[in-house]
């Protein structure tokens, strides 16, 4: 019954599900997309290590003051591996206002996972004064025929040009520590630390000694500092906040289509009363219809976005800032709301068919 | 011969007892009786079959169908599943759907057997003359499939009881007959009982007992 039901009525269903599938896709793309940058920021802090350490309580990583002393610190540990100390600052250029810098030592690792298109590493020292740009930073950071650019208040020689996989590595500039501390006057800091763990020991280790000798800063693992970061709490809630609305949407949408499936067919619902269908039975169906609406517009919803977010991937302009995700926790996610948006809406349709009263229903014109 | 139905002193008003339609109204069917309610329009025949099928619920007294009571909810789903079968005056078939779609209604009410179903559908179309017809949508069907149809429909749990609302009432002098004979023979052949409102007093004398209502009350009947 339900499956004929939604077939004899082709476009209430098709407008039913259209609704739905605009609220999944909306949701799925936002989730796909913020969930997409903030693992790519999350990669950026990560590098090769498995811990960051930060200072307690800062709003960004860009207030996160943390000596670099520690670096020596950690390194002196027997479960430290590596310690890498980062900077993180905005830099801008007579034609770009915003520009990521990352404060680096020369042996970092990240710069030797990039394609070297001008330059090399050995070219970024960390003595030195010389900047390596982002592929993309290097399009809009005007090089002058010197070999220098300008940033902020200073000139620096271009040491080199490098292709990053991450679009907020390529769209940077890499500064060698000492001189990034310098130009934004925070000598003897770093923003975070990053540690990767020696063989056989663990993240507690480190969480313990840090409590013990640096109780103002704090060490997390890149999971629970994706977890408990607010920037990525915020934007992860902002992204279901907004998906949750779009799905208010959909679920006023299947709640007029449903509205009007039942009155639409008050004498054939008075009909299947007569024929022994229990006020259960109606409601059920009612229930089931809306749910096959949804079903059908969570499926569309979630071809939407991945076409959606495909394309965006396509995009010039965006390649490498964003990596669209759609993971089987928000596809879950996306299908759950769908459910219950669907449940919902039917409700007060389903209640109104099931409580139709045949005889009455029957001389109703 | 067991009682079918019992109707005792039964009173229906609607708009708040303003209108009195039911106005103590008793009547005894016992099982196999094809029995016509006749009268003119307004007199309460349609109430008085809603009310033994449990369709309207009544003001004052009892009604029973098969020895159960119709004024529990419960009971009277049941009822309809499996114990009434319920014609009336415009077929109220699906338009959309096929007429073996729509015969299947009641089927998956009651949660039959499909396949014996089918069976018994083909059975009661062949004997229906609607046969041909059972994968044409309604719409394409003439009237008098369309009645015929709708009987398939409320014989297809194999009721007990069939209950009819003017069931040749919209129909021309041709296929009113045919349908008439046809659910005489199918309630006589089963050994089924018939209650059949109708003001066609002709029809009414070809049934076993013809009984009389005006105003809302048994006015008398004829055997």
């Amino acid at each position: 019954m339900i499956f004929t039901n939604l077939r004899r009525h082709r476009v209430r269903t098709v407008i039913g599900a259209a609704g739905i599938a605009l609220g999944v896709a909306t949701m799925l793309s936002v989730v796909g997309l913020l969930g997409g940058a903030v693992k790519m920021f999350e990669r950026i802090l990560r590098s090769d290590a498995e811990m960051v350490v930060f200072e307690k309580n800062v709003s960004d990583l860009f207030f996160s003051n943390v000596p670099v002393t520690l670096v020596e610190e950690l390194h002196a540990q027997p479960f430290v591996k590596e310690a890498r100390p980062v900077l993180f600052a905005i830099i801008s250029s007579p034609d770009r206002p915003i520009i990521t810098c990352f404060g680096i030592q020369a042996s970092d690792g990240r710069l030797r996972k990039g394609e070297w298109l001008k330059g090399n590493a050995n070219l970024f020292a960390d003595g030195g004064r010389g900047v390596v740009l982002g592929e993309r930073a290097a399009d809009f950071v005007k090089i002058q025929e010197d070999g220098m650019v300008e940033l902020g208040q200073e000139r620096y020689p271009v040491a080199g040009i490098v292709r990053m996989e991450n679009g907020f590595e390529n769209g940077g500039v890499f500064m060698p520590l000492a001189t990034s501390q310098e130009s934004f006057h925070k000598e003897g800091v770093c923003s975070v630390v990053t540690v990767a763990l020696a063989a056989g020991h663990e993240s507690a280790e480190v969480k313990h000694w840090m409590a013990e000798h640096h109780p103002r800063l704090t060490a997390l693992e890149n999971e629970e500092f994706s977890r408990s970061y607010s920037q990525f709490k915020i934007m992860k809630t902002t992204a279901w906040v907004v998906g949750g609305c779009a799905f208010l949407l959909g679920g006023l949408s299947v709640t007029n289509t449903m509205i009007l499936s039942v009155f639409g067919r008050i004498k054939e619902l008075a009909i299947a009363r007569v024929c022994g269908f229990s006020k259960g039975q109606i409601a059920r169906m009612i229930f089931g219809e809306s749910l096959l609406v949804s079903t059908i517009g969570t499926f569309a919803g979630w071809a939407l976005s991945a076409l959606g977010l495909q394309l965006l991937r396509a995009l010039p302009q965006l390649q490498g800032y964003i990596e669209p995700r759609i993971g089987w926790m928000e596809i879950a996610g996306a299908m759950g709301l769908a459910a219950l948006t669907a449940l919902g809406g039917a409700m007060y349709p389903a209640w109104y068919a099931s409580n139709l009263k045949p005889a009455q229903a029957l001389r109703f014109e | 011969m067991e009682t079918q139905v019992m109707v005792s002193d039964v009173w229906k008003s609607f708009d708040n007892g303003r209108i009195e339609v039911l106005k103590g109204v008793s009547l005894m069917v016992p099982n196999g009786e094809i029995v016509a309610l006749c009268g003119t329009s307004g007199c309460g025949k349609s109430t008085l079959l809603n009310v033994i099928s449990g369709l309207e619920e009544v003001d004052r007294g009892d009604v029973s169908v098969g020895g159960y009571d119709v004024v529990r909810e419960s009971t009277r789903v049941d009822l309809l599943r499996h114990h009434i079968g319920y014609v009336f005056q415009f077929h109220h078939l699906m338009p959309d759907l096929t007429l073996e779609e729509n015969c299947m209604v009641p089927v998956i009410a009651a949660g039959g057997n499909r396949a014996h179903a089918l069976e018994r559908l083909a059975e009661l179309a062949e004997a229906t003359g609607v046969a041909h017809r059972l994968k044409q949508r309604v719409r394409e069907l003439s009237g008098g499939e369309r009645q015929r149809g709708a009987l398939v429909r409320s014989l297809m749990n194999d009721p007990e009881l069939l209950l009819c609302d003017e069931p040749t009432g919209a129909l021309d002098e041709k296929n009113r007959e045919k349908v008439f004979e046809l659910l005489i023979e199918l309630v006589r052949s089963r050994g089924r009982t018939l209650v059949m409102a109708t003001h066609d007093l002709e029809l009414a004398r070809r049934c076993d007992r013809m009984i009389k209502m005006r105003d809302g009350r048994m006015e008398g009947e004829i055997h």
